[in-house]
């Protein structure tokens, strides 16, 4: 081979510009997923079955707000009793105490195991378990407090926030631990050895320092509960995807009022992603200066990396990366 | 001769089968510095963490100026004290440890006052102004507004020197404090702990520098299998030690 054959002196390699690998199939790759967004694009507006002017006369009609609301406040109430519960069941199970460890194990893996959409129906239906609701001594000893007929408290509503609230608790008693393990048991013992209780160290040592792992996973989880409480459809509960479903039970206008449902969800996830995202920053591992670095250099570097556009701009943000660092 | 600060009386500690310290007694008069030295696993570290009841002690006492560590004396026994005294006595006992623990939210500035505040119920200010002047002396105070993930290793274990002087300890206690440094760290360490020494503070240092121990401790201490194996003065145990034990160990480290 030639190019192998005469060496290059010291000064040609001093002086010789450097050509960076070519990626050709990434250009492949690219072209064939635009060809393919371009389509998706082009049915969007050409299909005329996705009737857009139905959406936008459904898009803030009455009834569609008005579940569009019950939703929100299905999911901000099974969050926040979550939060508490959760708190409650993670702290148990890192507890001395057997017993309340064991109990809290066992809570937990109940609500997990069983199907939310089946806890959804039984909380529905628990009257035929429990008729009647006695409040008093336990087995029924000594005089009553408050009666009731379990029918008419649980309402569909009241049967929802039960299943949600309580199967979500499982999952963020979990979550809350994983974050309470995270902590460096150096830090507990810092805490200690100055005269910190048990308590303070908690809540001025482990907390904070949790709530850096434990955003990602129970953003995740929110999410998905903001989703899964379309289940209630199944109880006759008017949310989000309910009441479009009995728009379109009367007008058959399946498709458009089903994109209502789907936009309503797609603004409503985006919003608590960008909620996640600033709760993330504000509580990120101040001074980590790896962290900061990679935000810095941001997404320009990556696409401009990825295609190899020019040799000078590449070394430029190559050098400019390792100064950072 | 007044009594001693620290009294460790026979005292036993075993995790299971295996026995940690086999009776230990051990003194500290106030303003003296002793080393605790000897091979890993010998109970150096056990003990010192038994000193302000971070291990419980299975029997025999500790007494820190005048009070058992961690247990109240009543009806001829020893009752384990609620956590809120603990605390008490833990506060007037400083500890430096190996891994530094820094508290990683807090910045440098907030690690030393963090004590002071919560603890001693000083104002912000006065907090501020100690550390400041605790940071200064350990040669730190530009580094006041850093986090501890930003800081070097000799850097963070001066920090934590200066958050446990915040607390205006009675008696420092330090786990192995440069055995996590870079060796050209360790000197910073190092030097801030004999200014430490000349100030007067009462110390109990458990370490592997031969040279900090020959020349700043009043006494030390070999300790090996849970037993404190041979004390004396610096140079009895250092340059003329009489068991065979301890001369192994210290032909190996020399070496």
């Amino acid at each position: 081979m030639s190019v192998q054959a005469e060496s290059p002196s010291r000064q040609e390699l001093e002086t010789a510009s450097v050509v960076p690998l070519r990626h050709p199939w990434r250009w492949v790759s690219a072209a064939i997923i635009t060809l393919l967004v371009v389509m998706i694009a082009y049915t969007l507006v050409a299909n005329e079955r996705f009737e857009w002017p139905t959406v936008a006369r459904y898009l803030f009609s009455r009834p569609i707000i008005d579940g569009l609301l019950l939703t929100i406040q299905l999911t901000v109430i099974a969050t926040v009793a979550s939060l508490i519960l959760g708190t409650m069941l993670a702290l148990m199970r890192t507890s001395a105490n057997p017993i309340l460890r064991l109990s809290a194990a066992a809570y937990i893996w109940i609500f997990r195991s069983v199907p939310l959409l089946v806890q959804l129906i039984l909380f529905y239906n628990i009257s035929a378990l429990f008729p009647t609701i006695n409040i008093g001594l336990p087995f029924g000893i000594g005089p009553q407090f408050a009666f009731g007929e379990v029918n008419a408290i649980i309402t569909p509503m009241v049967a929802a926030i039960l299943a949600f609230s309580l199967n979500e608790s499982a999952y963020t008693a979990e979550t809350v631990r994983g974050g309470l393990l995270s902590v460096d048991k150096g830090q507990i013992e810092a805490g200690r050895a100055m005269g910190f209780s048990e308590g303070k160290i908690v809540w001025l040592v482990v907390l904070p320092q949790a709530l850096r792992v434990f955003i990602p996973p129970f953003g995740n989880q929110v999410v998905n509960l903001l989703k899964m409480t379309s289940l209630v459809s199944v109880i006759a509960l008017a949310d989000l995807l309910y009441s479009a479903q009995i728009i379109y039970s009367r007008t058959f206008e399946t498709i458009p009022l089903l994109i209502v449902a789907s936009i309503w969800y797609l603004i409503l996830v985006s919003a608590m992603s960008y909620g996640q995202s600033l709760l993330e920053a504000r509580f990120a591992q101040r001074g980590n200066r790896v962290g900061k670095a990679t935000k810095r250099s941001g997404p320009t570097t990556d696409t401009s990396r990825f295609f190899a556009l020019k040799t000078g701009a590449v070394q430029v943000q190559a050098t400019s990366e390792k100064d950072e660092r | 001769m007044t009594a001693p600060l620290v009294e460790i009386m026979g005292v036993r500690k075993s995790y299971g089968d295996l026995d940690v310290l086999k009776g230990i007694d051990l003194e500290v008069q106030e303003g003296q510095v002793v080393c605790l030295i000897g091979p890993s696993g010998g109970g150096k570290s056990t003990l010192l963490r038994c000193v302000n009841h971070l291990e419980r002690v299975d029997q025999g006492a500790i007494k820190v100026a005048g009070e058992v560590v961690g247990y109240r004396w009543q009806n001829n026994s020893l009752h384990e004290m609620r956590s809120s005294q603990v605390c008490k006595q833990r506060a007037k006992i400083g500890m430096v440890f190996q891994q530094f623990n820094l508290f990683a939210h807090k910045t440098v500035l907030q690690n030393v006052t963090m004590g002071p505040i919560k603890l001693l119920g000083l104002s912000k200010d006065e907090a501020i102004e100690r550390a400041r002047t605790l940071l200064d002396h350990v040669g730190l105070l530009d580094k006041q507004s850093a986090y501890p993930s930003q800081l070097s290793g000799g850097q963070s274990q001066r920090v934590a020197i200066a958050r446990a002087l915040a607390m205006e300890p009675r008696l420092m206690l330090f786990d192995e404090p440069t055995s996590a440094l870079d060796p050209e760290l360790v000197g910073d360490v190092l030097s801030v702990m004999r200014d430490l020494v000349s100030q007067g503070m009462t110390m109990l240092v458990v370490t592997h520098e031969m040279g900090f121990a020959r020349d700043a401790a009043d006494s030390v201490a070999f300790m090996a299998g849970g037993e404190i194996v041979e004390h004396g003065t610096p140079e009895q145990v250092l340059g003329n030690p009489q068991r065979e034990r301890t001369r192994s160990f210290l032909s190996r480290v020399s070496a």
